[in-house]
């Protein structure tokens, strides 16, 4: 029997698992849309994971990360959960060790990294404005009737992108909006909406931040052809972007999770495993806390929110 | 009988109440803890960008006024902290409050007349040997608890059985209020400062070190940090921490000109508020071997903003990173503790290399 390590990376838009073996292959991955609904989402992951898995593999390790990662941590007994700054550098040195600077723009967040010698000497992460995340991208490729896949071809199309106001999301919808009722060609419009994330993200998140050579360009937003022109345009530099680069932060876990293995084999039965969460509000308190309990199979393993202990 | 109470900030409620219950014959309401209720209050009825401060010494005086309260006491100069007193009586009064809202401090600094004359309003029979006596037993309590912390915070990271440092803690302001005199004071100190060395831990010699600066109010109250030290704590991280009530009330004002100095390279006025002093720790916990350093203010702290880029740079020159945060009355929890961790493993990681 040969050793697979699992790393799931759930975040708020899609969700990535990956299995590697002990020299970071990967044999198996996934990538599939998280829709709201986390344990739904990670059930049908390990599905599609458990067909592409070849028979002769055992999971040995299980890490987990994103924004879900505590939850799901206790769903699949992850013996390691970790954020998703951790995790993405981590996936990134595997395979560029000398990596300097790692752009990321997820889907809710973005964040920049930078690297020296192998190890973190610094970063940074959007705090309080979702402008200029996939998200953003999406909703508005859903109102300009695009799908998110072709926005990046689109964008490459035109030759003379608009200029949007895009210090804030919803400035830069109403901004869009004007410049369509205007009358702008749609692949101007699509090319301004990517060169306004990448203004965005340097603003907002890279503020103050040598960025330097090699870079590279992860999350899903790197997947749009038209955001890594723009961003080999403004910094003037060459811009790596990884084939998997969307699932970076799961690579980054699993080897985590191999590099902190407990020995215990891990089963991915996931379908008899019955795992609910349930939301109560304690008024014991003024601090009228927001609580959630979690159990799986009827058990109560966690209970999460409580500013007092109590729970 | 005038029914005083004052914002929360911290512990120093019990110094305070201790000090308004010696040298005024009024009836003392001890503000209830901040809550979420507090905040939601504080926001409700303040301007929408004033910092986060205002918001919560604002809930805690509605709070207290629905206890009973009738005369409040506010603290704080430098910095807009300043003009809270009289913005925050207009917005009690529209409320349909009808209470005394009293700054004693102005311009930043500790008028010792005015002061006096301010409570001789709250109640005329206020005697003066009294007052200067209970004054200097209560800056010397102050003292003591600020002490007493330091040395908390640098080893309640490391303790074997959890919670007892909190717990001997308790105690010690428990007797503290019940004080008579300045030599019970300094024996309860010697006492309790034994107790707490005698509280077992396990300290690594080369222990993760973190220097904590930033705006007054959201450092000294961890309700508004969302118990920032708390969390670091938990990750074993030993904390140290300037700003203290000791510090900005006596010995800020002596300071602050050597603190220039020692970052004239960098800043040559005073820039309001704590802001210079915090460029002058930045370069000390730079010089000193400290890990990292968190930067935290409440959201709109103009001072703070003003240091924040001298604070990188300087940073940026001797290679520490700096996390900065800025909180507000919304912020969400799950982000701090994101960047938190990552802060931790950053820090991890550049050790292990």
């Amino acid at each position: 029997m040969k050793d697979g390590y699992l790393g799931v990376d759930i975040g708020s838009i899609s969700t990535k698992g990956v299995i590697i073996d002990d020299k970071n292959n990967i044999i198996a991955s996934s990538y599939i849309w998280t829709e709201g609904n986390p344990v739904k989402a990670v059930r049908q992951l390990i599905n599609n994971l458990k067909k592409d898995l070849p028979s002769d593999y055992q999971i040995r390790g299980i890490g987990t990360t994103g924004s879900a990662r505590k939850l799901i941590g206790l769903m699949l007994r992850a013996n390691i959960v970790k954020n998703e700054i951790t995790a993405h550098a981590v996936g990134t040195l595997t395979f560029y060790p000398n990596v300097r600077t790692i752009l990321e723009i997820g889907g809710q967040d973005s964040k920049i990294i930078l690297l020296r010698n192998g190890i973190i000497t610094n970063y940074a992460m959007n705090t309080l404005c979702a402008a200029g995340t996939g998200s953003f991208l999406s909703s508005q490729a859903k109102r300009l009737g695009l799908d998110v896949n072709e926005f990046g071809k689109y964008a490459l199309k035109s030759k003379n992108p608009v200029k949007i106001a895009a210090r804030c999301t919803v400035f830069a919808e109403s901004d869009l909006v004007h410049k369509a009722q205007v009358g702008y060609p749609k692949e101007d419009i699509i090319a301004g909406l990517c060169k306004s994330i990448v203004l965005n993200y340097l603003n907002n998140v890279g503020k103050g931040k040598k960025i330097e050579s090699p870079i590279i360009f992860q999350g899903g937003v790197s997947k749009n052809e038209g955001v890594v022109k723009y961003f080999k345009e403004v910094l003037n530099e060459d811009i790596i972007v990884d084939p998997n680069s969307h699932l970076m932060g799961a690579i980054g876990i699993a080897v985590l999770a191999r590099k902190n293995k407990v020995g215990h084999v891990y089963n991915l039965e996931m379908t008899n495993v019955k795992f609910d969460t349930k939301a109560i509000e304690c008024h014991r308190c003024p601090n009228n806390c927001e609580l959630l309990r979690i159990y799986r199979n009827n058990e109560l393993v966690d209970s999460w929110g409580s500013k007092c202990g109590k729970y | 009988m005038t029914k005083v109470s004052f914002p929360l900030m911290g512990d120093y409620y019990v110094p305070a109440k201790f000090l308004l219950n010696h040298i005024l014959k009024v009836e003392v309401i001890e503000p209830p803890f901040i809550s979420n209720k507090t905040i939601e209050l504080g926001s409700k009825y303040s301007p929408e960008f004033v910092c986060t401060p205002f918001k919560y010494t604002l809930g805690t005086m509605i709070e207290s006024i629905e206890k009973g309260a009738d005369t409040l006491i506010q603290m704080g100069g430098g910095c807009r902290y300043g003009y809270y007193a009289n913005v925050q009586k207009e917005i009690l009064d529209n409320l349909g409050y009808d209470v005394r809202v009293i700054n004693l401090v102005t311009k930043g600094q500790m008028d010792i007349g005015r002061i006096y004359r301010l409570l001789k309003e709250i109640d005329p029979k206020v005697s003066k040997l009294q007052t200067v006596y209970y004054s200097f037993l209560v800056i010397k309590m102050v003292k003591y608890m600020d002490l007493i912390d330091d040395y908390i915070r640098a080893n309640i990271g490391f303790e074997i059985n959890d919670g007892e440092f909190l717990e001997v803690r308790n105690l010690m302001l428990n007797d503290f209020a019940k004080v008579k005199n300045y030599r019970e004071l300094r024996r309860l100190y010697k006492d309790y400062f034994w107790r707490f060395k005698k509280i077992k831990v396990r300290k690594p010699d080369n222990c993760l070190k973190i220097g904590i600066i930033g705006e007054l109010y959201t450092i000294m109250e961890p309700f508004s940090n969302y118990f920032l030290e708390k969390e670091l704590a938990k990750n074993h991280i030993e904390i140290k921490r300037f700003t203290t009530a000791h510090y900005l009330l006596f010995e800020k004002a002596f300071k602050i000109k050597k603190y220039i100095k020692y970052v004239k390279k960098y800043i040559k006025y005073p820039m309001g508020a704590d802001a210079s002093d915090n460029v002058a720790r930045t370069k000390y916990l730079c010089e000193h071997g400290y890990d990292g350093i968190i930067h935290i203010k409440s959201s709109f702290c103009t001072p703070e903003i003003g240091a924040m880029p001298i604070i990188s740079k300087i940073a940026g020159e001797y290679d520490v990173p700096v996390l900065f945060f800025s909180f507000d009355a919304n912020t969400s929890e799950t982000g701090i503790k994101t960047r938190l961790e990552a802060f931790y493993d950053m820090l991890e990681m550049r050790r292990e290399k």
